[in-house]
């Protein structure tokens, strides 16, 4: 009793202090947030002293199963809905700033609608809601399984669960309402960056403390992807948050570092949250589901050892490309270039350990639609990482710097590796941990493949094509020694592409709602009466002798 | 197993000095990297002109930061021939010394604006931002009209200034305490702003958005995009012109 009301008191006084800084607010947008911050704080407050048992109501909507098993599974089910739920508003977001490229219309002449508040709430809804729940919850399911415990400290578990949502949550109603640090990827406002991390911490712990109430004795590779990747987006987070506030009641504030310093911090923190959210992390759920998937054992121990260790001491430093040219120091961005190109050795070597798992199981390609996603998000993820080290070559960055082939070669990562293997991590789950005894439909599975695949290629083709012509176009000299092309006729030669491109984005996004109705009807206990994947031919009609006719003729 | 694969067991078997190694590992590509760019010295030029932001200036560019411009336009031009043609001279370190954040920018869907300082009449700026489209027709660009109704409202500048020079702009005590004055008066055609071109050399003071009665949001981010790229004198630093 004493701690419910120690809980609840401390929730009561959230409530008030924000509710008091809301009302002293500098700017709308710190009010509206505390506002938000008020709110959650009073419905967390009403569900610590309410006496209902919001976790068995909360499983009555997700229809989960009542016997939770041996493992701590609830918060990995609110993962896997909110990683489907923000999946699909990132993506749109994606659709409609694609179509806003085409038609800048759509920009529809009001603030809150224009590409520049937008795009970074796509790509965070995609980066931080869709793939950070993706990590969160596969994390939850990894970390227990390959070391045979129940998640530590439970409470905090699903705190750092709806914490991260109302991370999200005021990330995204602060881009549209113009609070952001600008610096990509990394926009939120110092408040929400002091809030990401106390999460983080707690993740962190709930972490490391499951591990270290782990019964087997070895700590699975999965999990060395995992660990690296949530205590380097500390060190990441905290150091590129580094900011100094206008005022303690308002949004605005100014990055500590300035320039040349706070660019190369910056893209220091960007490349390595590819690094390690886009690619440690989501190879720790490689590391887990794809040998589950095909049912067999990682191909390579030591490789894993050797990639593993080269590829997060490699990563950090691959930051000073996104700079190339730039005014930082020349020193800089060579030792970036290098560390770039060598940085193809060990992503190789994880598609390697993952694509060669499936050894003796390739039939599993023709037969099981969610390992020939996997296979995809593979296939993508080394085709991104070999061109990744190639645009990172001065000469190459030339051309493609500041171009569309960077959009193109980023999507090619984020729609082929991380999208295709967080779908087929979800196609995995969801029946598991719903305790059904299929998904609804494999055939809605493959739907979702093809969709997604053409998708991807018109997407990442078009934005090729789009990226090297505007590159081209740019330097191009007639033979009286002027530029040819004002920066406007490039602009309009891009049309087509844009076209193209949003074609290829509405395509993924009908394969993602394919897959909301394929784990909905499956959650809802459902199995499509339909043709099983494959079948050996067997016509029993031809499966006799011939009758009336000898097998062989008797000789005379 | 080989040897290096036994010795590994021991860092699988324990999540402290797994943690420990993995962090040690991660760490030092940035502090390597990242670290000498404090304390070596040509990391930024030495040039003649670089100065804080006016208060209207900072305003302006906090709108523009708000907006995020920076998702489509890149202040940094690269050396390189077409682009010193097609923008300017190519940026300096010394350009964004006092910019926090830096607005360097990744991706030119809009051409770059590290020199557009100069470029073009207010009022071109001012219809451009309000329809992109009615002095650029290919443009793809959002309109803006809503920064020529809206008053800046910019909040109190004496504390911007003064969170600025705790990052270490350096902002003088009087500068800090007529920032709400001086953001006033450079966009007031009446006003007397010898203090404040003093205080700002090369400091652009007029009405900036074609309605001197009201400071408008308009205001603010025509002043910055004024004079972004214009302080440094690069007809005097002919010197300095090496190729890299």
């Amino acid at each position: 009793m004493d701690t419910l009301l120690l809980k609840a008191g401390g929730w009561l006084a959230v409530v008030f202090i924000a509710f008091i800084a809301m009302v002293l607010a500098a700017d709308a947008g710190f009010a509206v947030h505390m506002a938000i911050i008020a709110l959650a704080a009073g419905i967390t407050l009403w569900v610590t002293i309410n006496k209902a048992d919001y976790a068995a109501i909360g499983r009555g909507i997700l229809k989960a199963p009542t016997d939770p098993g041996i493992y701590d599974d609830d918060p990995i089910r609110w993962g896997v809905i909110a990683t489907i739920f923000w999946g699909i508003a990132g993506l749109t977001v994606g659709l409609i700033i694609a179509l806003q490229l085409a038609f800048p219309v759509l920009n529809l002449n009001n603030e809150f609608t224009t590409f520049g508040r937008l795009r970074p709430l796509h790509t965070s809804a995609v980066i931080f809601a869709f793939g950070g729940n993706a990590l969160i919850a596969t994390s939850y399911y990894v970390v227990q399984r390959t070391c045979r415990a129940r998640l530590a400290f439970p409470d905090l578990a699903r705190f750092v669960f709806w914490g991260y949502q109302l991370f999200i949550v005021l990330a995204a109603t602060g881009y549209l309402m113009g609070v952001t640090q600008s610096k990509e990827y990394a926009e939120p406002e110092w408040y929400v960056d002091l809030w990401l991390t106390i999460v983080w911490l707690c993740y962190a712990a709930v972490f490391i403390g499951t591990i270290v109430r782990r019964s087997e004795p070895h700590i699975y590779v999965a999990n060395w992807f995992y660990l690296s990747f949530i205590l380097t987006i500390a060190m990441l987070h905290v150091v590129n948050g580094l900011s100094m506030p206008v005022s303690l009641l308002g949004s605005k504030s100014y990055a500590a570092f300035a320039g040349v310093q706070d660019a190369l911090t910056q893209w220091w923190y960007g490349h390595n949250a590819v690094g390690f959210f886009l690619t440690a992390g989501f190879l720790a759920m490689m590391y887990y589901f794809v040998p589950k998937q095909a049912e067999r054992p990682v191909y390579s121990y030591r490789l894993s050892i050797i990639h593993f260790w080269s590829l997060i001491f490699l990563y950090i430093w691959a930051g000073p490309h996104h700079l190339h040219y730039t005014a930082l120091p020349d020193w800089a961005q060579t030792l970036g270039m290098v560390f770039s190109v060598v940085l193809w050795m060990p992503s190789w070597g994880g598609m390697i350990n993952g694509l060669m798992t499936l050894n003796g199981a390739w039939d599993k390609i023709r037969t099981d639609p969610i390992i020939r996603m996997m296979v995809l998000a593979l296939a993508f993820y080394g085709m991104s990482t070999f061109e990744g080290p190639m645009m990172s070559i001065k000469a190459v960055n030339s051309l493609s710097h500041y171009t569309d082939w960077t959009v193109g070669h980023v999507h090619s990562g984020a729609l082929g590796w991380n999208g295709m293997i967080t779908f087929a991590c979800l196609y995995y789950l969801v029946p598991r941990l719903w305790g059904k005894q299929r998904l609804y439909s494999l055939r809605m599975v493959n739907w979702h493949f093809w969709l997604a695949t053409l998708g991807i290629v018109l997407y990442a083709a078009s934005m090729w094509v789009a990226g090297i012509m505007q590159g081209l176009m740019w330097r191009e000299y007639g033979d009286d020694g002027y530029l040819v092309y004002a920066f406007s006729e490039v602009v309009t030669a891009m049309l087509p592409m844009y076209l193209i491109r949003a074609t290829g984005g509405l395509l993924y996004l009908a394969g993602a709602i394919v897959l909301v109705y394929n784990v909905w009807m499956t959650i809802a206990g459902r199995q499509r009466d339909e043709k099983p994947m494959t079948e050996t031919p067997h016509n029993e009609a031809l499966d006799k002798p011939i009758v009336g006719k000898p097998a062989v003729a008797p000789a005379e | 197993m080989s040897g290096f694969a036994q010795k590994h067991k021991k860092l699988e078997r324990n999540v402290t000095l797994l943690s420990v190694a993995a962090f040690v590992t991660v760490a030092i590509g940035g502090i390597v990297e990242i670290a000498p760019l404090f304390w070596i010295d040509n990391t930024i030029e030495k040039v003649e002109g670089m100065r804080p932001y006016t208060p209207l200036e900072l305003a302006g560019r906090n709108i523009y930061i708000r907006e995020g411009c920076y998702s489509c336009h890149s202040q940094m031009v690269r050396p390189f021939r077409d682009e010193v043609e097609r923008y300017g001279h190519y940026s300096l370190a010394a350009e964004s010394m006092y910019d926090h954040p830096f607005q360097w920018g990744s991706k030119r869907t809009g051409p770059d604006l590290a020199r557009v300082g100069g470029r073009y009449s207010d009022e071109w700026h001012v219809q451009h931002l309000i329809d992109p489209r009615s002095v650029v027709p290919e443009s793809i660009m959002p309109p803006y009209a809503f920064l020529a109704e809206k008053d800046l409202n910019a909040g109190d500048m004496v504390k911007h200034l003064t969170a600025q020079r705790r990052v270490g702009v350096p902002y003088t005590a009087e500068a800090i305490a007529a920032a709400n004055e001086d953001l006033k008066a450079q966009a007031d055609p009446e006003a007397v702003t010898t203090d404040l071109v003093e205080r700002y050399p090369k400091a652009q003071v007029r009405d900036f958005d074609g309605d001197p009665d009201r400071l408008t949001e308009m205001d603010a981010l025509v002043a910055y995009l004024q004079m972004i790229g214009t302080l440094v004198d690069f007809e005097a630093a002919e010197a300095q012109e090496e190729p890299r």
